[in-house]
C-alpha cells in the first residue's frame, strides 16, 4: 500500500513540477535541458547495464525445456520450445519476445477443497493484456517518429492510417490510444487486486506504470482536448534532434508536462525493472539450446584442479574388503 | 514429524496474504517444516566451513563472527561467476506469473514459498547492499540489509524449494528459482548454514562412491541377493560384473535402487534387460551413485562427485556409458557433466551393439539414458514382450522435474510404458510433461523430518493422482527417477492411498519374454501374476 501511494504522489509531483515551471517561463529547461540529459542516461545508463551482463560468463548451459528434446529420429521433437540447434534457439527466443510465449502458456491455481480437486485453468489475461500494452506503446512510438522526421516516411504515415481507420472523433481517435490507455489499466488494476501480485510489489512496480498512465493521459489530453500546436512542437522536436535546439512560442503548458514525463522514463529506464527489455534476450534459461549431450558448453572458469575423489584411494580404503568379496582390484593386498 | 492432518483438511490451504509486507514477517521455524542442520563432522570432512552443534529453532546460529563479510563478498563473486544470477537479479518484473506455480506454495499457502518472492529473499540483499539507488530509497525500493534474520529466512526457503524449475517455464523471461536457490546454498554453506540430509550423502558419495555410503563388499551383497531374488522369480542366473575391465558399457544408477524398494524391482529389471541381451555392461561400487548430492551444495561439489563417471569409464577402458533411472543426476548430465568434465574423448559415441543406432543426440559426452537405449530396442524389434505379465496395472506417468525441464524426456519413457502394461492413462494436462508437478523431495529435501512439508508440498501431485484413480481406475505410477521412487509412495499412500510407485525397467523386467523359459508365475516383488494359479487376486 506504502509502495502504491509514493508512487502515485511522486508521479502527481512530477507532473506538477513539469506544468508549474514551464508556466513560469522555464520552456528552456523542459524543451531543452532535461530531454538532453535524459537521453544521455538512457544510452549510457543502456549501455553499461547490457555490456555488464553480457560480460559476465554464463558457465552453464541451462536450457529450461518446454516440450520434447531431440532424441531418436522417430521421436518427434517439439523444436521451438526445446531447442536443439542455433537457428531453433532463435525462433524460441522470437516467440518469447513478440508473442510472449511463456505468459502463453500461463495457468491459474483454481482450489476447490469442497471438491477435493485443485485445478489449473488455462489463464491468458495477463498474457493478452501485456502484449496490447506493449504493442501499443510500440505503435504509439513510432507514430511519434512523424515529429522527428522530415518528410514523414511512408511507413510512419501509413502506420497512422490503419491506426485512425475508425474515423472517430476530431481530431481521428488512434485504436492505439485506447489499447495502451486499457493495457496499463489491467496491469496496474491487477497489482491491486490481485493479493499475490500486491503482496510482492514494490514502488518500484508501481511508479513506471503511474508514470506510463501519466503520459498516456497527458498525450490524450494534448491531442484531443488542449489540440495543441503540433506544428510548433514539431519544430521543437526537429531542433532537438538536428542539435540545433529551438523553443517555438505558444506551445501549451500540458505539452511540457508530457515531454517532461517522458524525459523522466528514459533517464529512470536503465536502473529500473523496464531493463526486462534488454534482459530478455540475455536469459541463459531461453537463449541457450539443449544440445549439451551433442556439444560441449564452455565454462570459462571451470577449474581443471577439482578432481574426485580417485579411485586409487578409494581402493587403498577398501581393498581388503574388495578382496574378501571377491571384487577385482588394480593392487593385491 | 508431527502429526499430520488428513488430506482434507490439508487441502483447505489459506491463500490470503498477511497483513504486515513480507519483511517483516519473520520464519517460524517447528517440526516439519525444515531439515536438520550438518552435523560437525560430516562438515569437517568435506572441509566446509563453520562445523558446529545448532539447532535452526534457537536464537543463536552460532554464525562466524565475519559472516556479513563472508556472505556479502561471496555474492560479489557468484553475481561475476554467473550470468544467471546477475540477469535473474536484475529483470525480474514481479508480474507474478510464477507465482502460483510452485508445489510448495500450492500447498502451503505462504507468500514466500511464491518463487518471486524467494528469489526476492536474495534480490532485497542485492539492491540493499550493491545498489546506490537502492540504498538511498532504503525499504521503499524493497532493499534491506543483511542480518541474521535474513540468513534464517533464506535457510528456511532455500531449503523450501526443490530446484525443480517449474516457475522457470512460466517467467516470461525465464527467471529460473533453481537456480537462485542453488547459488543462496552456496552462499550459505560459506557460512555453515546447511542441512545434514544433502551433506552427508556428499560426503558418503565421495568416500564409498554412493550416497547411502555402502561399502564394496556389502554393495556386492545386495546385488547378490538381487539376483538370488531374480532366480527365484525366473528361475534364471542372471552374473552381473563388477569393474570388469574391457567391457563395453559402464552401467551407473542412483544407488537408490539397490538398496530399498521400490527401486530394487527396477534394479532387478536392468538386470533382466541386460542378461536377456546379454549386453556387454560392468558395474561399478566405486562409481556407484547416479545421483549428485553435489548439485545441491555448490558447483565444486557437484563437479567433484560427477568426475567420478568419467574417471572410472576411463580406468575401466569402456565405450561408454549408460545411466539408469534418475531424475538430477540426468540434469546434471544433460547440461553440465560434459561443461564440468568432458571432454571425454577416451569414449566413443554410443552405438547400442544390439540395434545399431547411433546415440548422435550424445555424441560429446558419450553417455546415453536407458531409457532412450530401451525405446530404441523395443521399436526395433528385439524385446519380445508380454503385457499381460502386468495385467492388473492401469499405469500413469510421473514426468520427473529434472528429465522434464532440464532435458525434454517425454515420448521416450511413454513409449516403453505403453509396450509393457496394457492400460495406461496420463493425469490432466496442466501437470504432466514440462507442465509436471515435483513430487516435493528434490534437490536434498527427502529426510525425514521434512516429511510434513514434502506431502503439504505434494498436494498438486497427489490430487492429480486421484483423479486418474477416481476416474480411471489407475493403480499405479510409473517413473525415472529414484528420488521420485523414494518419495512418491509416501506421497501416494497419503493423497492416492492405494497407488503403488514403480520404476519404468521394473515393469520392463517384467514383461520380458526370454527364450525357452520357465512359465512365471509372480512378477518381480513376488506378487503372484493375475491368471495364474493359486493367484489370490484372480477374479
Ligand atoms: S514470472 Fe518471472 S518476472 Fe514474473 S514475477 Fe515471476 S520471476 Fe518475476
Ligand atoms: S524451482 Fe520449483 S520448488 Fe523452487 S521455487 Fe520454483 S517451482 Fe518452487
Amino acid at each position: 500500500m506504502a509502495g502504491l501511494v509514493t508512487a502515485f504522489l511522486a508521479v502527481v509531483a512530477l507532473a506538477a513540477v513539469a506544468a508549474l515551471g514551464a508556466g513560469a517561463g522555464m520552456a528552456n529547461v523542459f524543451g531543452i535541458a532535461v530531454p538532453y540529459v535524459a537521453v544521455a542516461i538512457f544510452v549510457a545508463g543502456f549501455v553499461k547495464k547490457v555490456i555488464g551482463w553480457a560480460s559476465t560468463p554464463q558457465p552453464f548451459s541451462i536450457a529450461t525445456t518446454g516440450g520434447q528434446q531431440q532424441s531418436l529420429p522417430w521421436v518427434k521433437q517439439a523444436k521451438f520450445d526445446n531447442p536443439s540447434t542455433p537457428f531453433q534457439t532463435v525462433v524460441r527466443m522470437a516467440l518469447e519476445v513478440l508473442c510472449f510465449r511463456s505468459l502463453f502458456r500461463n495457468t491459474k491455481l483454481d482450489n476447490r477443497p469442497e471438491e477435493g480437486r485443485v485445478a489449473y485453468g488455462s489463464d491468458k489475461s495477463l498474457w493478452l493484456f501485456s502484449l496490447m500494452f506493449h504493442y501499443s506503446f510500440l505503435i504509439v512510438l513510432f507514430r511519434h517518429m512523424r515529429f522527428f522526421l522530415e518528410p514523414v516516411p511512408m511507413l510512419v504515415t501509413g502506420v497512422e492510417f490503419v491506426d485512425s481507420i475508425l474515423q472517430i472523433a476530431a481530431p481521428t481517435l488512434y485504436l492505439t490510444d485506447v489499447f495502451f490507455v486499457v493495457g496499463v489499466t489491467f496491469l496496474l488494476a491487477r497489482r491491486i487486486w490481485d493479493p499475490k501480485v500486491s503482496y510482492i510489489s514494490l514502488v518500484s512496480d508501481y511508479f513506471p506504470l503511474f508514470l506510463i498512465l501519466a503520459i498516456a493521459l497527458s498525450g490524450i489530453y494534448m491531442r484531443y482536448f488542449a489540440k495543441v500546436d503540433v506544428i510548433a512542437i514539431k519544430q521543437l522536436a526537429i531542433g532537438l534532434v538536428s542539435f540545433k535546439p529551438v523553443i517555438p512560442p505558444n506551445i501549451d503548458w500540458s505539452f511540457y508536462m508530457h515531454f517532461f514525463l517522458v524525459c523522466v522514463l528514459w533517464a529512470y529506464f536503465p536502473f529500473s525493472k523496464l531493463m526486462h527489455l534488454g534482459g530478455v534476450f540475455l536469459s541463459p534459461t531461453r537463449n541457450l539450446p539443449n544440445n549439451t549431450r551433442m556439444v560441449r558448453y564452455i565454462n570459462p572458469w571451470n577449474d581443471p584442479s577439482i578432481k574426485p575423489h580417485s579411485y586409487a584411494d578409494y581402493e587403498d580404503d577398501f581393498r581388503e574388503k574388495m578382496i574378501e568379496a571377491g571384487l577385482p582390484v588394480d593392487k593385491e593386498a | 514429524m508431527s502429526k499430520m492432518a488428513p488430506p482434507e483438511e490439508v487441502m483447505k490451504v489459506d491463500y490470503s496474504t498477511p497483513a504486515e509486507p513480507w519483511m517483516d514477517v519473520k520464519p517460524e521455524f517447528k517440526l516439519g517444516n525444515y531439515s536438520y542442520p550438518g552435523k560437525p563432522d560430516v562438515l569437517k570432512y568435506l572441509g566446509l566451513p563453520n562445523p558446529r552443534e545448532w539447532d535452526p529453532t534457537q536464537e543463536d546460529w552460532k554464525l562466524p563472527p565475519d559472516w556479513r563479510e563472508i556472505v556479502t563478498d561471496g555474492f560479489r563473486e557468484l553475481l561475476k561467476k554467473y550470468r544467471s544470477l546477475k540477469v535473474f537479479m536484475d529483470v525480474c518484473v514481479r508480474c507474478g506469473a510464477c507465482a502460483d506455480k510452485c508445489h510448495f506454495y500450492i500447498g502451503s499457502g505462504d507468500p514466500k514459498n511464491m518463487p518471486v518472492l524467494r528469489a526476492e529473499l536474495l534480490r532485497s540483499i542485492y539492491r540493499g547492499e550493491f545498489s546506490v539507488a537502492a540504498k538511498i530509497l532504503g525499504k521503499l525500493s524493497g532493499s534491506r540489509k543483511l542480518e541474521e534474520d535474513v540468513i534464517k529466512e533464506w535457510f528456511m526457503y532455500f531449503y523450501q524449494c526443490t530446484q525443480c524449475r517449474r516457475c522457470s517455464l512460466y517467467c516470461p523471461y525465464g527467471i529460473d528459482t533453481a537456480e537462485i536457490t542453488f547459488l543462496a546454498r552456496d552462499l550459505m554453506n560459506r557460512i555453515g548454514v546447511n542441512i545434514n540430509w544433502i551433506l552427508e550423502p556428499v560426503a558418503n558419495c565421495n568416500r564409498t562412491g554412493n550416497h547411502l555410503g555402502i561399502q564394496p563388499h556389502a554393495f556386492k551383497d545386495m546385488m547378490d541377493f538381487l539376483v538370488d531374488d531374480i532366480e527365484t522369480i525366473t528361475g534364471r542366473r542372471v552374473e552381473p560384473s563388477f569393474h570388469r575391465k574391457g567391457a563395453e558399457i559402464l552401467f551407473i544408477t542412483p544407488s537408490g535402487d539397490i538398496f530399498a524398494e521400490p527401486g530394487i524391482y527396477t534394479f532387478m529389471g536392468y538386470l533382466l534387460l541386460f542378461d536377456y541381451l546379454d549386453l556387454d555392461v560392468t558395474w561399478s561400487t566405486y562409481a556407484s551413485e547416479g545421483g549428485n548430492f553435489g548439485s545441491f551444495t555448490n558447483d565444486k561439489w557437484m563437479k567433484k562427485l560427477n568426475a567420478k563417471m568419467y574417471h572410472e569409464a576411463k580406468r575401466l577402458g569402456v565405450k561408454y556409458i549408460i545411466g539408469g533411472e534418475c531424475g538430477h543426476m540426468w540434469r546434471v548430465l544433460n547440461q553440465f557433466m560434459d561443461t564440468m568434465n568432458g571432454p571425454a574423448d577416451f569414449l566413443e559415441v554410443p552405438k547400442s551393439p544390439i540395434t545399431g543406432t547411433v546415440f548422435n543426440n550424445a555424441k560429446s559426452t558419450k553417455m546415453i539414458h536407458l531409457v532412450e537405449f530401451t525405446a530404441d530396442l523395443i521399436k526395433n524389434g528385439k524385446l519380445k514382450l508380454d503385457k499381460s505379465r502386468n495385467a492388473g496395472i492401469t499405469a500413469t506417468w510421473h514426468d520427473s522435474c529434472n528429465t522434464s525441464r532440464g532435458m525434454g524426456f517425454f515420448d521416450e519413457p511413454r513409449y516403453v510404458l505403453e509396450n509393457v502394461v496394457e492400460k495406461f492413462v496420463d493425469m490432466p494436462a496442466q501437470t504432466i510433461r514440462e507442465q509436471t508437478f515435483c513430487c516435493g523431495g528434490g534437490a536434498g529435501l527427502n529426510n525425514g523430518e521434512f516429511t510434513e512439508m514434502r506431502l503439504r508440498g505434494g498436494l498438486p501431485r497427489g490430487n492429480a493422482l486421484r483423479y486418474v484413480q477416481e476416474k480411471f481406475g489407475v493403480n499405479t505410477m510409473s517413473c525415472i527417477c529414484a528420488i521420485d521412487r523414494a518419495t512418491l509412495p509416501g506421497l501416494a499412500d497419503y493423497w492416492a492411498p492405494g497407488v503403488q510407485v514403480t520404476g519404468l525397467h521394473e515393469l520392463v523386467g517384467n514383461a520380458l519374454v526370454f527364450e525357452g523359459e520357465e512359465e512365471r508365475t509372480m512378477n518381480l516383488r513376488q506378487e503372484d501374476l493375475p491368471g495364474v494359479e493359486g493367484s489370490e487376486e484372480d477374479e
